[in-house]
């Protein structure tokens, strides 16, 4: 009997060393956590491309908004990462998770909506089309309305900021009507909400650009301090967090400031979408208010652990 | 309607011309599952048999708590073991996050109650009399447990059958767990969740099909075993 379950069994077995075998080989990896502008663009796996060959490596990226990226990093789940919130930045350093800041990207964010621009925003700055939008909104939700990443993305705090700047309490603004839409997905899926809805939304420049083929909304409001979108690279502390690769880290962080990474940057997306989708951030430092030091230069900080 | 028809078409294109990524991300969601299929079946079988092989009190309640968990929530197990294996977590030296090994781990988890709950109810519909001739005949427990089990061969395959369904089926587990990592963790489900994402769905119809034409072949063979 026993034996007959033996031999019942070892097929099954030799399967499954198989199948553990096939994932047991484990070269160098790094884990990135990132926002989704980085990834859903393309520009990360042409990165990943080079630096993967470059240094005989495996760049494995893990998508989200920045509110989770930081999330991984605070649990260490992850070595590096790449996101847009200058504030959550500077407290995950100050709470010991990261090394240092890099600047390594910029853009704009744009405010975009239907052609016809229900709250008439054109030609406003951001904070007056935000408090123009809502007040239309208010009092004709079936013309106006305003749709929100919800999402505690990099996009998202970005937006808390600009109604804060408009002069409103945000958490009024999120339950005043049916014109605020709290979409609670990703930048792509929630312009294509906003597309259904023709509706106004905030959204990184790049994004857009990748998504414009499907969408009729326009770009109402681009440019301006307001709007500014500086992406930032980070390790994440080994002293913290043990187990993190941080030299791998500090090799990606370094690629990514060093000339080499920096002409990825700025030459992506002008074959595909006939423009850059992002700036470089060598030579714009004051530009994008990044001190020298944290601005495309090569990592300082000691990857030694505690 | 015309996308799904779409989507038909660029499925059977991608399959016939052997798409190296589509084959690469479909060959991953295979061996995943299938590895959480055997590592769930290699326990919650013979755990089946101890729960069916004893009477005690709460027996009931336990039966009845397993076949509630049926339904658990993928994203639910997803994040229940995010936090076990999570480098903060108590599993967190391992270092299974954000890996295939991991979400091997998730998914064995996800499974496992359909596997004890339709095991026990397999061997339940084995005759009393086999049980006990083993047991005169001087057989051990084990013995008597795998016995059982051999008996209800084609009920047993069935539930682990089923187990390796809801694995590849489901997106919750993977996603978390996974993380969508491209060429590493990215398997069928998070493609397709991915792909729509960004607005292609013909791909991700496509994948889909795919998705559905496993299952099919699946459930093909689970007629099979069960002799129908």
């Amino acid at each position: 009997m026993a034996r007959m379950i033996l031999r019942m069994l070892l097929p099954v077995l030799a399967l499954a060393a198989l199948c553990f075998a096939a994932v047991a080989v484990d070269e160098a990896r790094l884990k990135l956590a990132t926002t989704t502008s980085l990834q859903d663009t393309g520009l990360l796996d042409l990165i990943k491309e080079k630096f993967d060959e470059k240094y005989n490596v495996s760049l494995d990226v893990v998508s989200g908004g920045t509110g989770i990226a930081i999330q991984y990093g605070e649990r260490g789940d992850v070595d590096a990462l790449l996101v847009h919130d200058k504030e959550r930045e500077l407290k995950f350093i100050k709470d010991g998770h990261g090394l240092e800041r890099r600047c390594i990207a910029y853009n704009y964010f744009y405010i975009v909506g239907p052609k016809a621009d229900p709250a008439g925003i054109k030609d406003m700055n951001a904070s007056q089309a935000f408090a123009a939008i809502m007040n239309k909104g208010k009092s004709s939700s079936d013309t106006v309305r305003f749709v929100s990443r919800g999402d505690n993305s990099g996009t998202h705090s970005r937006e808390k900021q600009l109604w804060k700047k408009a002069g409103f309490n945000y958490s009024q603004v999120n339950s005043s009507g049916p014109w605020y839409i709290d979409a609670g997905q990703g930048m792509g899926a929630t312009l294509n909400l906003a597309n259904e809805k023709q509706g106004y939304t905030l959204t990184d420049m790049s994004t857009f650009m990748a998504y414009q083929g499907n969408l009729t909304l326009v770009p109402l409001i681009e440019g301006g301090s307001d709007l500014l979108n500086v992406y930032v690279a980070m390790a994440v502390n080994p002293a913290k967090h043990p187990g993190v690769n941080c030299t791998l880290a500090s090799r990606f962080i370094n690629f990514l400031v060093s000339d080499e990474g920096q002409d990825l940057i700025a030459g992506y997306g002008k074959e595909k979408f006939g423009r850059a989708l992002f700036s470089p951030a060598r030579g714009n430092c004051t530009l994008i208010g990044c001190p020298d030091g944290e601005c495309a230069a090569p990592t300082s900080a000691s990857c030694a652990a505690a | 309607m015309q996308e799904i028809w779409d989507g038909f078409v660029r499925a059977v294109d991608l399959i016939i011309t052997r798409n190296p990524q589509v084959v690469e991300i479909t060959a991953r969601s295979l061996y995943i599952s299938i590895a959480s299929t055997i590592l769930a079946a290699v326990i919650c079988v013979p755990l089946g048999g101890l729960i069916e092989l004893h009477s005690f009190r709460s027996k009931k309640i336990l039966v009845n708590l397993i076949q509630t968990l049926y339904s658990l929530p993928t994203v639910t197990v997803g994040l229940i073991v995010f936090l076990l294996i999570s480098r903060s977590g108590p599993l967190g030296s391992l270092g299974l996050l954000f890996s295939p090994w991991g979400m091997i781990f998730g998914q064995a988890i996800l499974v496992s109650p359909i596997m004890i709950g339709l095991t026990v109810t397999a061997l339940a519909a084995v005759s009393p009399q086999i049980k006990d001739t083993a047991k005169s005949l001087g057989a051990t427990e084990t013995q008597i447990i795998a016995t059982v089990i051999n008996e209800a061969r084609p009920a047993v395959a069935a539930a682990v059958l089923l187990g390796f369904g809801r694995a590849l089926s489901e997106v919750g587990v993977a996603m978390m767990i996974g993380g969508n990592i491209r060429g590493y963790t990215r398997v069928l489900t998070t493609s397709i969740a991915l792909e729509t994402s960004m607005g292609n769905l013909e791909l991700s119809m496509a994948l889909g099909i795919i998705l559905i034409s496993i299952s099919l072949v699946v459930n093909l063979l689970l007629n099979r075993v069960q002799g129908r």
